[in-house]
């Protein structure tokens, strides 16, 4: 009967409140969650304090950048392990062929983006020429770049000069470059799913290999340009880290986890593992929910092995409340 | 005269050959690999082609190859099992931490820790079979929980220690056997629970059902098999080892914050290396077994060549790609 009442207008309203992903109304409750532990306990303080605010936002911009990334690889039904060693590898790449030196930047840069470019290249043949699982083909060139950064680097090497570090300080008026960093990511990421045609071939051949086969499409291809944006992604995000820390070292990747949280964000966004749904701003508010539940966490002085174990149960929480109706079975 | 019974003759050697040749194709791979690393290692270190260098090196392996058959359950019905290691780092912690050296307690630490183990497995299980949330995530999110909780509950640094013979399973040698003087308690438990886990995975009904919903869970639920319960006894299955393992290797290696700290990508590894096949349908007990002594013995030839332990992850990763690489060329070439 409602429906009948409803004028176009109004439906048309209905149908653009259907499409918001769920993890908004997520992103909403954690939200409102923060605000009421806020009250309760530190009388309003934290998420009223702008330098606050503008923390939740940096701290989600090197997690936000991969896991547009990985979001990319998980709609094609791909993973990628490696991303927290690209990382790595170009926050030490970064520092040590820049050496403070701020004429070597671009050189740098170019230098780098190269080896994302190759990273992810490699990630894509391995899973597509050799036939390897994507978990395993990323866990062992993850192995592999670990073992080389840990092999010769066993410490903080070089640095990053000043101008560079304006990536992860400067702001243009009274936003953050980093912010604006990530917003950029992740519309790029957006208008190459929604709006061109590699985006469409890329849920084509997420939804079903066989099926985007058929049609004409050259699978292939398809995943490891995905695989390379990922590792695009990583290296961005590489390139962020080492612009804060002002020099890089092995552990930096791996110590953020951006591997194991890129895909638990990719996932509480809405993206299935099985590949052919999901976008990058559904990502965007499962790195948001991250970004709110650590600032509030830590802000509140909650013992961070508790915060460790709350962030494990909302994760599952998180993914369960929108799955757990599907008819699909999970594995 | 003597040419007509030279042909039938040939003929039947080119076929005993055959035979045999059909008969070597079949052999999985993992098995060649591991006796040429057992052979080289044993040349460039001559203590571990004695009996005492074979039975230490079985102490030391034991509690992987007994992680890796358990993550062949979860890994064969189609899952990933990532909270493996996490659950073996809760199992030293705490074990430590009840036992607080007092030789009393060993017995309910160990039956706590089971217990634990049940009930992860158990709401691995549940939320994978009835969240329908996918095993990584589910797993993913166990690993933090337990980490996590593991860290609360000692405070952040190992408490306690582990009275000797807890330690006893994970350490200890059985003296005085015939022939070859002393057994690895652990090698023991190793090749019991490798025969048992053997059995139910080939022999019975549940083995089966296990590799029809790795293969393909509607076509399981549909000729009548219990997808949910399948799932739920894999997961089980996969931590209780974790717990085992754990028990082990606190035994062996002691207590630290670092315990099993990723050991479930080594189990994933090892199980990859005996030729099981992700995202299920696919694997042999005793051949995941096989892959984690190949694996074990791999890293103790990096050791004797003298490779720093950062290249010893390079190597690990380049061989599961291979070993994946070649299962996948293999089974493209029978098609």
């Amino acid at each position: 009967m409602t429906t009948e009442v409803m004028s176009n207008d109004e439906k048309k309203w209905v149908k653009a409140f259907q499409r918001i992903p769920q993890v908004y109304y997520f992103l909403v409750i954690i939200t409102v969650l923060g605000v009421v532990l806020d009250q309760i306990f530190a009388r309003g303080n934290i998420l009223s304090n702008p330098s606050i605010l503008t923390n939740i936002l940096i701290r989600s911009v090197a997690l936000g950048i991969v896991a547009v990334g990985q979001t990319f690889v998980m709609i094609g039904a791909s993973i990628d392990l490696s991303v927290a060693y690209t990382i790595s590898l170009t926050a030490v790449l970064s520092s040590l062929l820049m050496q403070g030196d701020p004429s070597r930047v671009p050189m740098t840069i170019a230098i780098v983006v190269g080896v994302g470019v190759l990273v992810g290249l490699i990630n894509g043949l391995i899973i597509t020429k050799l036939d390897v699982n994507a978990f395993i083909a990323t866990l062992g060139t993850g192995l592999i770049i670990k073992g080389f950064l840990n092999g010769s680097f066993t410490n903080w090497s070089g640095s990053v000069p000043e101008s560079f570090q304006a990536i992860g300080y400067e702001k243009i008026g009274p936003i953050p470059i980093s912010i604006l960093l990530l917003l950029a990511v992740v519309i790029i990421g957006w208008f190459i799913l929604s709006w061109t045609k590699y985006g469409a071939h890329l849920y084509g051949v997420g939804g079903s290999k066989e099926i985007g086969r058929l049609s004409g499409l050259r699978t292939s291809r398809v995943i490891i340009i995905s695989h390379i944006i990922c590792s695009l992604t990583s290296v961005l995000s590489g390139f962020f880290v080492v612009s804060r820390l002002g020099s890089g070292a092995p552990w930096v990747g791996p110590d953020g986890i951006y591997d194991l949280e890129s895909i638990a964000t990719t996932v509480i966004g809405g993206t299935a593992l099985s590949g052919g749904r999901g976008g990058v701003f559904g990502t965007l508010a499962g790195v948001f929910i991250f970004g709110v539940i650590d600032t509030v966490f830590n802000q509140l002085g909650i013992d961070t092995f508790l915060k460790t174990v709350l962030r494990g149960a909302i994760i599952i929480l998180a993914v369960a409340s929108y799955s757990f109706r599907s008819e699909r079975e999970a594995a | 005269m003597a040419t007509s019974t030279d042909v039938p003759n040939s003929q039947r050697l080119t076929s005993i050959l055959e035979d045999i040749w059909t008969w070597v194709k079949k052999v999985p791979p993992v098995y060649p690999v591991f006796i040429v690393v057992l052979f080289i290692v044993s040349q460039l270190n001559p203590n571990f082609a004695t009996i005492n260098g074979v039975t230490s090196f079985l102490r030391r392996s034991s509690p992987l190859a007994i992680l890796a058959m358990g993550q062949l359950y979860v890994l064969a019905s189609g899952g990933f099992d990532l909270s493996q290691g996490s659950l073996i780092n809760l199992t030293t912690i705490g074990s430590a931490l009840i036992i607080y050296g007092n030789p009393e307690d060993a017995f309910i630490s160990i039956t706590v820790m089971l217990g634990i183990g049940i009930m992860v497995g158990l709401v691995n299980g549940f939320v994978v079979s009835y969240l329908k949330v996918p095993s990584l995530i589910a797993t993913l999110g166990m690993l933090l929980l337990l980490k996590g909780g593991g860290l609360y509950w000692t405070g952040g640094a190992p408490k306690g220690y582990l009275s000797d013979n807890f330690r006893f399973f994970g350490r200890n040698y059985i003296e005085n056997i015939p022939v070859i003087g002393r057994f690895p308690v652990a090698g023991l438990i190793f090749i019991l629970l490798g025969v048992i886990l053997s059995v139910l995975f080939h022999k019975t009904n549940l083995g089966k059902q296990i590799l029809a919903v790795g293969d393909n869970p509607k076509a399981a639920r549909l000729s009548g098999v219990k997808v949910k319960k399948v799932r739920i006894i894999a997961f089980i299955i996969s931590a209780v080892m974790a717990v085992i393992g754990g028990i082990l290797l606190g035994g062996f290696g002691g207590v630290s914050i670092e315990a099993g700290e990723g050991m479930e990508m080594l189990s994933v590894s090892a199980a990859v290396i005996g030729g099981a096949v992700l995202l299920g349908g696919k694997g042999s007990v005793p051949n995941v077994a096989f892959g984690a002594l190949t694996l074990e013995g791999i890293i103790s030839l990096l050791n004797l060549l003298g490779l720093p332990k950062p290249y010893r992850d390079a190597v690990q990763g380049v061989i599961i790609i291979g070993a994946v690489a070649y299962t996948a060329i293999r089974s493209r070439k029978r098609d």
